[in-house]
């Protein structure tokens, strides 16, 4: 049965593309949620753009999406591409200093926060 | 069913430093600062309320779970164990303080795996030197006999195997097919590991205890998650190989075979499983650590329980028993 393609709402803001999930990402949809990120990660790379999950809209996240986030970074990393994320709700920021998330991964405050610091290099 | 801990470090066995319980020494007299107890009943009554970490440990044991369905009467008994760690050792000297070294017993050993911190209580296992025991060790590994003949005799320890007085059998179990040990239902699955894990189910008169350690969750395949959340349904009790934090287990520790508390939880919540024991502790994670992390997980799985009963979460520490 197909599914229509989870929808991230790709905006650009300078040379930050910016992907916002909505509600639940858990094991069941974790691989459309890789499927809808896989295309912005090429532009993802040194002298390209950078990459930023804007989670306001994100109410819960399983370890399975959570691995998504780590698997998008790792491939964009040896090419010199940068991944944040930004504006998690309480829950979600919860969730991701229990996984020790936020110990290996740039969580910001808000959007203009990560676009700042992604901007500075 | 009665699940006894005797072992639940990963990895190596450790031990309390002089410095360590210094430290709890101190918390315990900052917390009893102004109070004045009569006697040592008295004072033992106050401890027994400290903290866990304050008053108690963890404890250091390798890889030991003792599962119970009848409890010992003084005659013959089926002892049933998961792992052979070093918290075998206190495991036999129990059986021998209790029956002493006269009442033959069976023992039945389920092995999750080979590797040195699971089978290296054995060769310190006194009822294997008693003629008259008898040790049966089950495994779906084929190297099962080569591994504890290979750690029993020179150069690695003095006792040869072939001197053990007890009657030693080993048996090839099978992946995911079921059969029936001393009265309990037992079903190996196959793990991510190095060299391979098994987990097991075990079901006993409408309870069921699931044993899964160094067992590492890839994540990136719903049918296998999907698989362990089978293996894990409706379980009274997962004990669950918690080593790492999830974004390390994902990340610089890929591939290093463990998996997280986070993982562990969200499987025993999908399962509808009823208590969840982090096991196979981080060696370099005191007693603090641990409580943290393990108030940690509480929290975590309150956050995350959608519309089902509560998941009873806590880190099993050597001496631990659950009733189930
Ligand atoms: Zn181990
Ligand atoms: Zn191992």
């Amino acid at each position: 049965m197909s599914q229509p393609p989870m929808d991230l709402s790709p905006r650009r803001i300078g040379d930050v593309i910016v992907l916002g999930p909505v509600g639940r990402i858990d094991h069941l949809n974790a691989d459309d949620f890789r499927a809808a990120v896989e295309p912005h990660l090429a532009h993802c790379e040194a002298g390209g753009a950078s990459l930023l999950f804007d989670l306001s809209a994100l109410e819960y996240i399983s370890s399975s999406g959570l691995r998504v986030l780590m698997v998008a970074a790792k491939q964009s990393k040896p090419r010199g591409g940068r991944i944040a994320v930004a504006a998690p709700h309480p829950v979600v920021a919860e969730v991701l200093e229990i996984s020790r998330f936020n110990l290996v991964f740039p969580v910001h405050a808000t959007v203009a926060d990560a676009v700042q610091a992604l901007a500075a290099g | 069913m009665l699940i006894r801990f005797w072992g639940t470090r990963g990895s190596l066995p450790i031990a309390l430093t002089a410095r360590q319980v210094e430290a709890k020494i101190a918390q315990a007299l900052l917390a009893a600062s102004g109070r004045h107890f009569d006697d040592i009943a008295a004072a033992a009554k106050f401890a027994a309320e400290l903290p866990f970490p304050i008053a108690g440990t963890f404890g250091g044991h390798s890889s030991c779970v003792e599962i119970e369905l009848t409890e010992p009467d003084g005659g013959s008994h089926d002892y049933i164990l998961c792992d052979l760690g070093s918290g075998a050792r206190p495991f036999g000297g129990s059986v021998l303080a209790r029956q002493g070294a006269a009442t033959p017993n069976v023992f039945h050993v389920f092995m999750s795996h080979l590797h040195w911190d699971h089978i290296m209580g054995f060769p310190l296992f006194a009822p294997a030197y008693i003629p008259g025991n008898l040790i049966r060790i089950y495994g779906c590994h084929r190297t099962l006999e080569e591994a504890f003949r290979a750690q029993h005799g020179a150069p690695s320890f003095p006792v040869d195997f072939s001197q053990l007085g007890a009657r030693i059998e080993f048996v090839t179990l099978e992946p995911d097919v079921e059969v029936t040990i001393a009265g309990l239902k037992v079903l190996p699955k196959e793990q991510i590991h190095a060299g391979g894990s098994y987990g097991f189910r075990f079901e006993h008169d409408g309870k069921t205890f699931v044993y899964s350690t160094d067992s590492e969750h890839k994540l990136d395949d719903p049918d296998v998650t999907d698989g362990f959340i089978d293996f894990f349904r409706d379980a009274d009790l997962v004990a669950f190989d918690a080593m790492y934090s999830f974004a390390e287990a994902i990340s610089v520790k890929e591939d290093w075979g463990h998996s997280s508390n986070v993982v562990g939880v969200e499987l025993c919540q999908l399962a509808n499983a009823r208590r969840l024991a982090l096991f196979h502790h981080e060696p370099i994670h005191d007693d603090a650590r641990i409580a943290t992390i393990e108030a940690e997980t509480r929290r975590f799985e309150e956050i995350t329980r959608v519309d089902a009963p509560r998941l009873d979460v806590f880190a099993a520490y050597d001496g631990l028993e659950v009733r189930l």
